[in-house]
């Protein structure tokens, strides 16, 4: 990789992984700025996770480059991962420990020491308001609070990239827009936001996306770019068109 | 009819496309036959035995040539003294010891008498009293050949004949008892986890919703049990006649009738389980090692009920296993007929009603 | 360092928020550990016999006699007929049938042998052929010491008559109390039982509900998280161990010969060699069904192979090469030996290698199947 990359968050060339015959991400090329906050949409099936797991380390590539926080995905994936969040669509907090223990389990993972675990969870738990709740069961907790707690758990460390698998299912639009108004504070940190979303008006807070379709990237460009290139003023509209074209869905 | 079959249809597809449970599913079963008809057996031999002899002469080392060709006993090293033979004994090497006195062959020879001892591990307290019988036998043997000439004279012939198992293959008694264990086990944990884990994933409840009667989901459930069973028991009878050469004896249409009913009332009491708990693990749990050792211990293949404190032999009147073991004993094994084990089955039926019954009305209440 | 500090303080919290698993590791060993034993008795008493004597003779009543009175049989029934005796099997009633014929003691006399018949239910196995050993023994004690036969060897003195005497001496269990023997062995069973399954179980439960995915993601190594879930559940183990001994002592009395620190050593090294099978079999495993199942599997080929229920010796040498590559074996045949015999380290040494070796190959072999990154 030249000099210019290195300064990115994420940088993606010829991305594949192959499984058999079939392509789930075919030659993908792409890159995200530091501090941004950018959207990676597609249908269902277009190939965002496979990708996505492919960035945070998960699953080696079948060919292509990667770099994440300016670490290769092949040799060191180790180093990517003491260096990202990551929010699954599951949330993975576990539901048997209460909201406190959690946070102080992956905080000591993530090489924390306990002043400063006690110090940042008293003030996260202040500002998401769930300051009564520390020593509750997070599976007692609503599923709005369980996808903020998880949030903040995975940029406790503050890490330099936190990846977002489809964080906000199911919930309320209140609910999305406060969990919004989290990713946009982690962004102002200077933590870039890696998000996959099904919901297009959640595609509008990013400052570019990218759309999948059949395992290629078929777009790549800010919201209001997209909207002019395809002529409508709606994200579900461009996000329909393109998604159109797909064979697999 | 059509939605049950399209209900029925997709149970299979989930039995089957978990291949790695599949495949344990019917390796069980193949693997204890193999191990119960070749492997394991209830007879005593090969005991490991030390000698130490005071005497080295004609008899004694005649005494320990016709041990070591006997198939009872494994001679080992010698012993030199003594105070060895703790010591072999505690390393497990040997279980059993044999002495002889100096002068054997002469005392015999002078005074007509004459003593060895043997000591036994009697850790293994079965193991030491067939020790001691079957040396006996073999000395006894030996004097008789000693003194062929002031042998007895009358003598008392018995001939021995083994009923049901002319061929005397030695692990008979098994066979139900791996039958009667792996239907319970297989039918009762998979059925009530089958069940559970559709409540778990939250499934159940648009099931209920449907025009789906509860009673035809809980048999929708059940079905492909019901049929991965009787193949399993099928595979089972095989693999007994062919590579054990056991006999069936009796009817096969009365065996497999009777089998059909126990699985049934296995089924039945999976059903019963699921109802009693939310979570996938812990009907597992229950069905598996709760329900388990009870089979084991009370249904009398394993161990002889009628050693056990008498508690235990009322309980086993409420295992169901216990009267399809003694179903299958006698048809398939003895060969008898629909006579003999009527009370039986009568009891089995009984047991699978009253389970269903149960098991239905939970299952309205859990979910009303 | 400090990672696994954190680890284990997870892990601690949640074995004991669950119940399940508390009540799998605590009451249920000792409920078996009670309960067994008592149901465990593969001593032979209590042989049914039914006789058909055609002779009605002196000599058939006098066989009759000793046979009931031997104490190991229980005379069911006199039948008329050996058809009538064979229904008596049929039902379970009798477990021997012996047949005296007509004319018995008039031919023994006359002829000087005679044939009586034993039918054994074969299918009852072990009970009906040691029954059957007892009778022949009972009826050859008779047949020496009939009268016809004593008077001869008595009266004859050229004949040079061998009586060789077997005296014997039970060490180890002078009581022969059956319970001795197999309440080790289901201390044994129970520890397997708790290292194999749920280790298994716990970490596919983590599978299930996700948070394996999120571990991966982090820069937790994989020694870390291996260690992580095995030193619990030894602990655990160890504790359930403790438990078990005392019981043990509680119950039946039975207090290990032979040093405990020996005893304990074993125990440690066999739960390693354990949960290393556990969290192999878990990386195998994608639900908690599989994980059960598998588990179920491995365990009933070891409890039957390990030489718990039927004796090792008396297996083709095959099958005993298999039951060599099972820890279990290894590791009941050494509680055997120090609880009721007292041996010493030096005197089961090669058990010790022999778990050593299993711990090493199962933990390695897991390590290496779990995958951070596939």
């Amino acid at each position: 990789m030249d000099n210019t990359f290195k300064d990115k968050a994420i940088v993606c060339k010829s991305l594949t992984k192959q499984f058999g015959d079939f392509k789930a991400v075919d030659q993908i090329t792409f890159d995200v700025e530091q501090g941004e906050i950018f959207g990676f949409l597609g249908a269902n099936g277009a190939g965002k996770t496979t990708a996505m797991r492919i960035l945070c380390g998960l699953s080696h590539p079948t060919s292509g480059e990667a770099t994440v926080a300016g670490y290769n995905v092949y040799k060191e994936a180790e180093k990517i991962k003491a260096n990202i969040g990551y929010m699954s669509q599951k949330f993975s907090l576990y539901e048997n420990l209460t909201v406190y223990e959690n946070i102080e389990f992956y905080g000591g993972v993530y090489g924390l020491s306990r002043p400063e675990i006690k110090q940042r969870s008293e003030a996260m738990l202040n500002r998401l308001g769930l300051a009564a709740e520390a020593k509750k069961m997070v599976g007692e907790l609503p599923l709005g609070w369980k996808q903020k707690l998880a949030f903040s758990v995975a940029v406790l460390h503050r890490p330099k990239i936190v990846f977002l698998d489809e964080p906000t299912g199911g919930v309320d639009p209140i609910t999305r827009r406060q969990f919004w108004d989290l990713i946009y504070e982690a962004a102002a940190d200077g933590i870039t936001v890696f998000v996959t979303t099904h919901y297009m008006d959640e595609a509008e807070y990013c400052k570019r996306i990218s759309v999948m379709v059949d395992g290629r990237v078929e777009a790549l460009d800010s919201p209001g770019n997209l909207k002019k290139q395809f002529n409508t003023d709606s994200m579900d509209e461009v996000f329909l068109q393109l998604a159109r074209r797909a064979k697999r869905s | 009819m059509k939605q049950l079959l399209a209900f029925i249809r997709k149970e299979f597809y989930h039995v089957f496309r978990d291949k790695r449970t599949l495949l344990i599913l019917f390796g069980l079963p193949v693997v204890q036959i193999l191990l119960f008809g070749f492997a394991l057996s209830s007879e005593v031999k090969n005991i490991g035995i030390a000698v130490l002899d005071n005497s080295h002469d004609v008899t004694s080392e005649e005494i320990v040539r016709r041990i070591k060709t006997s198939s009872y006993f494994l001679v080992k090293d010698p012993v030199l003294n003594y105070a060895e033979i703790e010591n072999r004994f505690k390393t497990g090497e040997i279980k059993c010891a044999l002495l002889f006195p100096s002068h054997l062959a002469e005392d015999l020879g002078r005074s007509g008498k004459a003593q060895v001892q043997v000591i036994t591990d009697a850790s293994d307290p079965n193991n030491a009293t067939i020790a001691v019988s079957y040396i006996t036998a073999i000395l006894a043997n030996y004097q008789q050949q000693l003194n062929h000439t002031a042998s007895i004279p009358y003598q008392i012939i018995p001939q021995v004949r083994q009923l049901y198992n002319e061929e005397q293959n030695g692990s008979l008694n098994f066979i139900p008892g791996v039958i009667a264990l792996i239907f319970m086990i297989v039918c009762t944990a998979l059925t009530s986890v089958s069940v559970v884990r559709e409540k778990e994933l939250g499934t159940m409840e648009i099931l209920l919703v449907s025009p789906f009667k509860p009673l035809m989901v809980l048999v929708a459930k059940a079905v492909p049990y019901l049929a991965l069973s009787i193949v399993n028991f099928i595979i089972i009878l095989v693999l007994s006649v062919f590579l054990l050469k056991v006999e069936i004896r009796g009817s096969l249409l009365l065996l497999f009738a009777e089998s059909i009913l126990f699985i049934i009332t296995c089924l039945s009491l999976g059903l019963v389980i699921s109802n009693q708990t939310n979570s996938q693990k812990t009907a597992m749990l229950i069905s598996m090692m709760g329900m388990m050792l009870p089979t084991m211990l009370l249904t009398g293949f394993m161990f002889p009920l009628e050693n056990m404190p008498w508690i235990f032999q009322a309980l086993s009147h409420v295992i169901p296993s216990r009267y399809y073991y003694i179903i299958i004993k006698a048809v398939m094994l003895k060969g008898l007929g629909f006579s003999y084990v009527w009370k039986e089955t009568l009891i089995l039926a009984g047991m699978a009603v009253f389970l269903l019954i149960v098991s239905l009305k939970r299952f309205k209440v859990t979910l009303a | 360092m400090k990672v696994l500090l954190f680890i284990l303080q997870k892990e601690f919290r949640q074995i004991f928020r669950d119940k399940t698993i508390l009540a799998m590791m605590l009451v249920a060993p000792n409920i078996q550990l009670i309960i067994l034993p008592f149901a465990a008795n593969f001593e032979v008493k209590n042989i049914n016999v039914a006789f058909v004597d055609h002779d009605h003779s002196t000599y058939s009543q006098k066989l009759i006699n000793k046979i009931g009175s031997s104490g190991y049989f229980q005379i069911v029934g006199n039948a008329f007929s050996y058809r009538e005796a064979l229904k008596m099997v049929e039902d379970s009633e009798a477990d021997l049938v012996l047949e005296i014929p007509a004319g018995f003691e008039r031919n023994l006399v006359r002829e000087g042998s005679q044939q009586i018949n034993i039918a054994v239910d074969a299918i009852n196995g072990t009970k009906s052929a040691i029954g059957g050993g007892y009778l022949t023994a009972v009826i050859a004690d008779f047949n020496r010491s009939l009268d016809i036969n004593t008077k001869i060897q008595g009266s004859s003195s050229a004949i040079p008559s061998g009586m060789i005497e077997v005296t014997y001496s039970d060490w180890f269990n002078p009581r022969k109390e059956y319970k001795y023997y197999m309440v080790p062995g289901i201390l044994v069973l129970l520890l397997t039982l708790i290292g194999g399954f749920i280790t298994a179980l716990n970490i596919v439960t983590e599978k299930e509900i996700g948070t394996i995915e999120q571990i991966n993601v982090t820069p937790m190594k994989k020694w870390q998280f291996i260690l992580g879930k095995l030193i619990p559940f030894w602990i655990v183990g160890m504790i359930v161990f403790t438990i078990g001994l005392i019981a043990m002592y509680i119950v039946y009395g039975i207090f290990p010969q032979g040093s405990l620190a020996v005893l304990y050593l074993f125990a440690a090294v066999y739960m390693i060699a354990l949960l290393g099978l556990g969290l192999l079999i878990s990386t195998f495993s994608d639900s908690q069904l599989q994980a059960m199942f598998v588990a179920f599997f491995f365990m009933m080929i070891f409890m039957l192979m390990s030489g718990f229920f039927t004796s090792i010796d008396s297996m083709p040498d095959w099958a005993r090469q298999m039951s060599n590559l099972t820890p279990v074996t290894h590791f009941i045949k050494v509680v055997r030996l120090i609880v009721l015999k007292g041996s010493e380290l030096s005197q089961v040494r090669m058990e010790l290698f022999y778990l050593v070796i299993f711990a090493i190959i199962l933990n390695t072999a897991a390590i290496w199947n779990y995958r951070k990154t596939s």
